[in-house]
C-alpha cells in the first residue's frame, strides 16, 4: 500500500513542479503591477520549441538548450513589454484581458505557422530516461531531474528576493506601488525586469515540458488554466504560495486520478474552488 | 432645471430621460432586418451572431452593470442548450416551451451558485466562476447516459415554429426566431438596466462597500442580477440547440466562455450595444478570416483585438464615443 | 452600422455573382476540416493528401473541372459544422460535403447531406452510426469497432488471457474499448480492471500504476492521435513495464510516426491494429509515400490515407456518373465500388456505404535503425461488425 501512496506524491510533486515553473512568473508580476497578463503561457510555449528547434536542427544536447529557452523567452518577453504591454499599465483589466488573449491568439497561429501544427518529437537523453526503485516506490528519472531543478529555482528565487537589492525593490513595489516609486524607487523598471525573469522561468518551465506532455500550438491556450489555477490558490506574488499551490494541485490532480479515475478533472476544479471559498485571496496571498 | 423641479423628481426625470429611444437606436434595429433582403444566403451565419449577442448582453449584464469578472458564463449557456435538447429528446418539441424552460433551469443554477458569487471579488471571483462552469463541463462529460457525452447530444428533435415555421436550410426562420428572442430579451436588459436597480447596480461597481452604507443592498441586488443574466444565457444556449439541432460538450466550455468575454470587451462592456456590436465585428471577421485563411485565421483575430485595445480603449463602443465627443467639440 | 451591412452586402453579392457563372463547369466539393484548435495537424495532413491527389490525377474527373472550399470548423463544435455545411449548400452551392475528421461534428453534417440531398464522403470520423444518419454518406476511413474487435480476437487466440484496459473518456475510446473487450470475451480472456481518462490528460502516470497494481498479462490503451501516445508511453517505461516482454496493444495511433520519435526504445515490441501504414510494403504505397514526402518532407498518416481514398472515391464516382452530382447518381454509383489503395484493396459497402479493407496487426521493431511498425499478420475485408450485427 505504501508504494502506491510515494508513488503518487512523487509523480504529484514532480508535475506540480512543472505548473509551478510555468506559474510563478505571473503570480509575481501580477502581484506587483496588477497586470493581467494571459499570455503567460504563450511565453512557456516559446521555450519548449526554443529547446526543440536547437535540439533538432542544430544538435544542441537536451541541458544545453534548457537555459537557452530560458534567455530567449526572457528576451521576446521585454520587447514585448517595451512595445506593447507597458503602455497598457493603466488600462482597465478588461483591456489588458483583451489585450493579452489577443497575443495568445497570435501566438498560437505563429507556431502553427512556423513550426507547423505537428506534434513536435522530443527524445531525452538515456540518462534522463526511464526509472528506478527506491525501497518499492518508483522513482522516474526525469521527475527527479524536474524535481530538483524546480527546488534549485524557488532556493535561487527565494534567496534573491530576500538578500539582493533588487529583491528589496520587488518586496517594495509589491507591497506598495506608491510609496516605493514616492521613495525613488524605479518601479518601472524593476517590473520589466521581474516580467523578463517570470517569463524566462515559463520558457524554461516550457522546454521541460515537452519530454513530458508534449508541445504543439494549442499549448499556450491549454495551459492557460492551469497556470491561472496556481497563482490564484497561491495568492498573488507568492512565491512560497506558488510553489505550495503547484505542489497540491499536482499531488490532488495525480491522487484522484489514481483513485477516483471516474471522476477526470473534475477533482482539480473541486480543490480549486474550495480553496479559494475558504481563503479568497489564495493559500498565501495578502491582498 | 433641477432648480425648478421639486427635489424627488429629479432621478425619476433624469431615469426618464434615459430610457427614451435614441433615433440611432432605432435605426439599428430596423437594419438587422437587412440581412433578410441584402445577404440571404448568410442568415445562418446572422443567426448564431444574434445568439452570440444575446449571450453577450447576459454577460453584460452581470461585467458592465454590477462588475463582476465571470470567464465561466458557458455554464448557464450550456444549460439552457442541454436543457432544450434532452427535453426536445424525450417529446417536447414545442419552441418556445423549450426556450422557457431552458431559461428555468439555468436561472435556477444561476440562483444557487449566486450565493457563492455575492460574497468574493477580483481574482477568487473569477477563478470560482471558472471553477463552476468547468465542473458542469466534467458533470456533463461524466453523464454520457443523459448528455451522449463526448459524441455530442443525439436525436434532438425540434418542432416547427409556432407550429407552422420549420427551421430550413437557409436559416430563414432560424434567424428570425434569433432575432425575435434577441430583441425581446434586449428590450428586458434595457428596461432593467435604466432602472432604479440598474443604478444600484452601477453603484456596486463603482463602490462596493458604499452601497449598502447607502441603504442599497448589494448582496440581493448581486444575487438577483447574476439570476437574470444565468436565464438569458439559458436562453441564448436553447436557442442555439434549437437553430442548429445539435448540443456538444463544447457549449459549456472554457473556449465559448472567453469567446463571448472577448466579443463583450471588444464592443465596450456596459453598455449593451456594445456586446451587440462586438459579437457583429467578431462573429464576421472569424467568418471571413476563417474563410480566407482557414489555418492561421487566428493571429489575424488576435492583431485585431490587439489594435482594438491599444487604439480603441473601452471597446469600440467606448473608442467610438470618445471619437465623436472629440469630433463635436472640435468645431467650436 | 447601416452603412458596414450594406457595404459587405454588396461586396458578398458580388462576389456571389462572379462565382455564379463558374457554378456552370465546376463541380463543387465543400471541405469542412479543424485546421485550427486541438486538432489541427490532422487537418493539416488530411489536406496535404488532397492536395496531392489533385496535383496527380489533375483538377477534373468525368468531364468537369473540381473546386475545393474549405472550411475551418475549429475543433469540435457540431454547431459550427453544421452551419458550415449549411452555408456551403445555399451559399456556395457544392455538390459534395466532405473531410470530417471529428464525430460530433460528421453526425451533425449528417443531418445537412440527408435534407439537402448531398453526396458526403466521411475521410475520417471513425463512429460506426454516423454513416446511417444520412443515406448519401459513404466512409474511406475506418470505423473504431473493425479494428479494435480483430484485435480482441487475436489477442486471446494468441494467449494473452488477463487484460487491463485504459482509454480517453471520449466517444470513439469507448466504442474501441467496447469494441476489443467484447471480441477478447467471447474468444475467451478476461477483463481484469478498466479506467478512463480525461480526453486532454497531460500525465498518465498514476493510470498505468493502477493497472500495473492489477497484475495483467497484458495491457489495452486506446488514446487519440496527438500528445498523448508519446506520454503514456513515457509513463509505461518510467513504470518500468518492459514492452518487448509484456504485451501492450492499442490501436494504431498509439504508435504514430511522432509518437515513435519521442517514445525511442521504450516503443519496441508494441502491438497495435491498424488499416494503414506507410511502411506497407506494396508498390502502390511505396509510390505514394514518395511523393507525399518530396512534397511536404513527411510521411502520409491516417488522415491522409483517409482523405487521399476520400479523393478518389470522388473523383471516381464522377467517372461513372458522367459529371452527374446529384445525390442519389452519386451513392449509386458510390456503392459497391472497388479500388486498390495504397492501404491494400478496398471497397464500399453496397449495403451499409461504409468501407471494407484489410486491417493489419503491427509489431514495433528496429529496421535500419529507425523504429517502424512492421505487418506481421492481417484480417481480411473486415466489414464494421457493429452494423453487421444491428440487422
Amino acid at each position: 500500500m505504501l508504494g502506491p501512496i510515494a508513488g503518487i506524491l512523487f509523480d504529484g510533486f514532480a508535475y506540480g513542479m512543472l505548473l509551478f515553473l510555468l506559474s510563478v512568473g505571473l503570480s509575481v508580476t501580477l502581484g506587483m503591477m496588477n497586470f493581467i497578463n494571459l499570455a503567460h503561457a504563450s511565453f512557456g510555449m516559446l521555450g519548449g520549441y526554443v529547446a526543440v528547434t536547437l535540439m533538432q536542427h542544430f544538435g544542441w544536447p537536451f541541458l544545453a538548450t534548457l537555459p537557452a529557452a530560458f534567455v530567449i523567452a526572457a528576451a521576446v518577453s521585454m520587447v514585448l513589454e517595451r512595445v506593447m504591454f507597458r503602455r497598457m499599465y493603466r488600462a482597465t483589466d478588461l483591456d489588458q484581458t483583451l489585450l493579452t488573449i489577443g497575443v495568445v491568439f497570435m501566438s498560437i497561429a505563429g507556431a502553427a505557422y512556423f513550426w507547423g501544427t505537428v506534434q513536435q518529437p522530443v527524445a531525452v537523453p538515456d540518462y534522463l530516461s526511464g526509472a528506478f526503485v527506491v525501497a518499492g516506490v518508483n522513482i522516474a528519472r526525469y521527475r527527479l531531474f524536474l524535481i530538483v531543478v524546480a527546488l534549485v529555482i524557488v532556493a535561487v528565487l527565494i534567496a534573491g528576493l530576500e538578500w539582493t537589492r533588487f529583491g528589496a525593490q520587488v518586496r517594495a513595489a509589491v507591497d506598495n506601488q506608491r510609496m516605493a516609486r514616492g521613495l525613488g524607487l524605479d518601479v518601472d523598471r524593476a517590473f520589466s525586469l521581474t516580467f523578463a525573469l517570470g517569463s524566462g522561468l515559463a520558457g524554461l518551465g516550457g522546454a521541460l515540458a515537452i519530454a513530458m506532455v508534449g508541445l504543439d500550438p494549442g499549448f499556450a491556450f491549454a495551459y492557460l488554466i492551469y497556470v491561472l489555477i496556481v497563482v490564484s490558490v497561491g495568492g498573488l506574488a507568492s512565491i512560497g504560495g506558488s510553489f505550495v499551490a503547484a505542489s497540491l494541485l499536482g499531488i490532488s490532480d495525480m491522487a484522484g486520478k489514481y483513485y477516483v479515475p471516474q471522476l477526470g478533472s473534475f477533482l482539480i476544479y473541486l480543490v480549486m474552488v474550495g480553496i479559494l471559498m475558504w481563503r479568497p485571496t489564495g493559500l498565501f496571498g495578502k491582498r | 432645471m433641477a432648480a425648478v423641479l421639486p427635489p424627488q423628481a429629479a432621478p425619476h426625470e433624469f431615469l426618464r430621460a434615459r430610457t427614451r429611444w435614441h433615433p440611432l437606436e432605432i435605426v439599428f434595429w430596423l437594419s438587422t432586418l437587412l440581412p433578410f433582403v441584402v445577404v440571404p444566403e448568410y442568415l445562418q451565419l446572422a443567426s448564431q451572431i444574434a445568439i452570440a449577442a444575446l449571450f453577450a448582453i447576459s454577460l453584460d449584464l452581470i461585467l458592465g452593470y454590477a462588475g463582476i469578472v465571470s470567464i465561466g458564463h458557458a455554464a448557464y449557456f450550456g444549460l439552457g442548450a442541454y436543457t432544450a435538447g434532452i427535453l426536445s429528446k424525450h417529446g417536447i418539441g414545442e419552441p418556445v416551451v423549450l426556450l422557457v424552460l431552458g431559461a428555468i433551469v439555468a436561472g435556477v443554477v444561476g440562483y444557487a451558485s449566486s450565493f457563492i458569487i455575492a460574497r468574493f471579488r477580483h481574482l477568487a471571483l473569477i477563478m470560482i466562476t471558472l471553477g463552476i462552469c468547468l465542473m458542469f463541463y466534467e458533470a456533463a462529460n461524466l453523464a454520457g447516459w443523459l448528455t451522449g457525452g463526448a459524441d455530442g447530444l443525439q436525436g434532438i428533435k425540434i418542432g416547427p415554429l409556432a407550429g407552422t415555421f420549420k427551421f430550413d436550410l437557409y436559416g430563414k426562420t432560424a434567424y428570425s426566431y434569433s432575432l425575435i428572442v434577441l430583441f425581446l430579451c434586449f428590450l428586458l436588459a434595457r428596461r432593467l438596466t435604466h432602472s432604479p436597480f440598474g443604478l444600484s447596480l452601477r453603484g456596486i461597481r463603482e463602490n462596493a462597500v458604499r452601497m449598502p452604507a447607502i441603504g442599497a443592498p448589494s448582496d440581493a441586488h448581486i444575487r438577483k442580477v447574476y439570476t437574470i443574466a444565468a436565464a438569458i444565457a439559458g436562453i441564448a444556449g436553447a436557442v442555439l440547440a434549437q437553430t442548429t439541432s445539435t448540443v456538444s460538450l463544447e457549449v459549456l466550455g472554457f473556449q465559448r466562455s472567453a469567446d463571448v468575454l472577448v466579443m463583450l470587451i471588444m464592443g465596450g462592456a456596459g453598455k449593451l450595444y456594445g456586446g451587440i456590436l462586438g459579437s457583429i465585428v467578431y462573429m464576421v471577421a472569424r467568418d471571413q478570416f476563417s474563410g480566407i485563411n482557414p489555418q492561421y485565421w487566428y493571429f489575424w483575430i488576435g492583431l485585431m483585438m490587439v489594435l482594438v485595445v491599444m487604439y480603441l480603449p473601452n471597446g469600440l463602443l467606448g473608442g467610438l464615443e470618445k471619437l465623436t465627443a472629440r469630433w463635436r467639440r472640435s468645431p467650436t | 452600422m447601416k452603412a458596414f451591412s450594406l457595404c459587405l452586402g454588396g461586396l458578398l453579392a458580388a462576389m456571389f455573382a462572379a462565382s455564379g457563372a463558374l457554378a456552370q463547369q465546376a463541380v463543387k466539393l465543400g471541405l469542412i476540416l479543424p485546421y485550427s484548435g486541438q486538432f489541427a495537424d490532422t487537418a493539416t495532413q488530411m489536406d496535404n493528401a488532397i492536395k496531392l491527389y489533385v496535383k496527380q490525377h489533375g483538377d477534373s474527373a468525368g468531364g468537369r473541372k473540381i473546386e475545393i472550399i474549405r472550411k475551418d470548423s475549429g475543433g469540435i463544435a457540431p454547431d459550427v459544422a453544421k452551419r458550415l455545411a449549411q452555408e456551403l449548400v445555399v451559399r456556395d452551392r457544392v455538390d459534395v460535403l466532405t473531410g470530417l475528421i471529428l464525430t460530433p461534428n460528421a453526425l451533425a453534417v449528417g443531418d445537412v447531406s440527408a435534407e439537402a440531398k448531398k453526396f458526403t464522403v466521411i475521410m475520417n470520423a471513425a463512429t460506426s452510426i454516423i454513416t446511417t444518419k444520412s443515406p448519401y454518406m459513404a466512409r474511406t476511413s475506418v470505423t473504431t469497432p473493425m479494428l479494435n474487435e480483430s484485435l480482441g480476437m487475436w489477442a486471446a487466440k494468441t494467449g494473452v488471457k488477463r487484460v487491463f484496459t485504459m482509454v480517453s473518456d471520449f466517444g470513439p475510446a469507448h466504442d474501441a474499448e467496447e469494441g476489443f473487450i467484447r471480441a477478447f470475451k467471447e474468444a475467451g480472456g478476461q477483463v481484469v480492471g478498466s479506467v478512463r481518462f480525461p480526453v486532454a490528460n497531460p500525465d498518465f502516470a498514476a493510470f498505468v500504476q493502477r493497472a500495473k497494481d492489477s497484475n495483467p498479462d497484458g495491457i489495452y490503451a486506446w488514446v487519440p492521435g496527438g500528445v498523448q501516445p508519446a506520454a503514456i508511453g513515457k509513463a509505461l517505461s518510467e513504470r518500468g513495464i518492459d514492452t518487448k516482454k509484456f504485451r501492450v496493444m492499442g490501436q494504431g495511433e498509439l504508435t504514430s510516426d511522432e509518437a515513435l520519435q519521442s517514445l525511442g526504445e521504450n516503443a519496441l515490441g508494441i502491438i497495435t491494429v491498424f488499416h494503414y501504414d506507410h511502411n506497407l510494403g506494396n508498390k502502390l504505397n511505396r509510390a505514394f509515400v514518395q511523393a507525399y514526402n518530396a512534397d511536404y518532407k513527411r510521411n502520409p498518416d491516417l488522415f491522409s490515407i483517409g482523405g487521399w481514398d476520400g479523393m478518389h472515391l470522388i473523383y471516381e464516382v464522377l467517372k461513372k456518373t458522367g459529371g452527374k452530382t446529384d445525390g442519389e447518381a452519386m451513392i449509386g454509383a458510390a456503392k459497391g465500388m472497388k479500388w486498390e489503395s495504397p492501404r491494400g484493396p478496398m471497397m464500399i459497402d453496397p449495403q451499409t456505404r461504409d468501407v471494407v479493407q484489410d486491417v493489419y496487426i503491427r509489431r514495433v521493431e528496429r529496421v535500419g535503425g529507425k523504429l517502424v511498425n512492421v505487418d506481421f499478420d492481417k484480417v481480411r475485408n473486415v466489414k464494421d461488425p457493429v452494423k453487421a450485427r444491428m440487422k
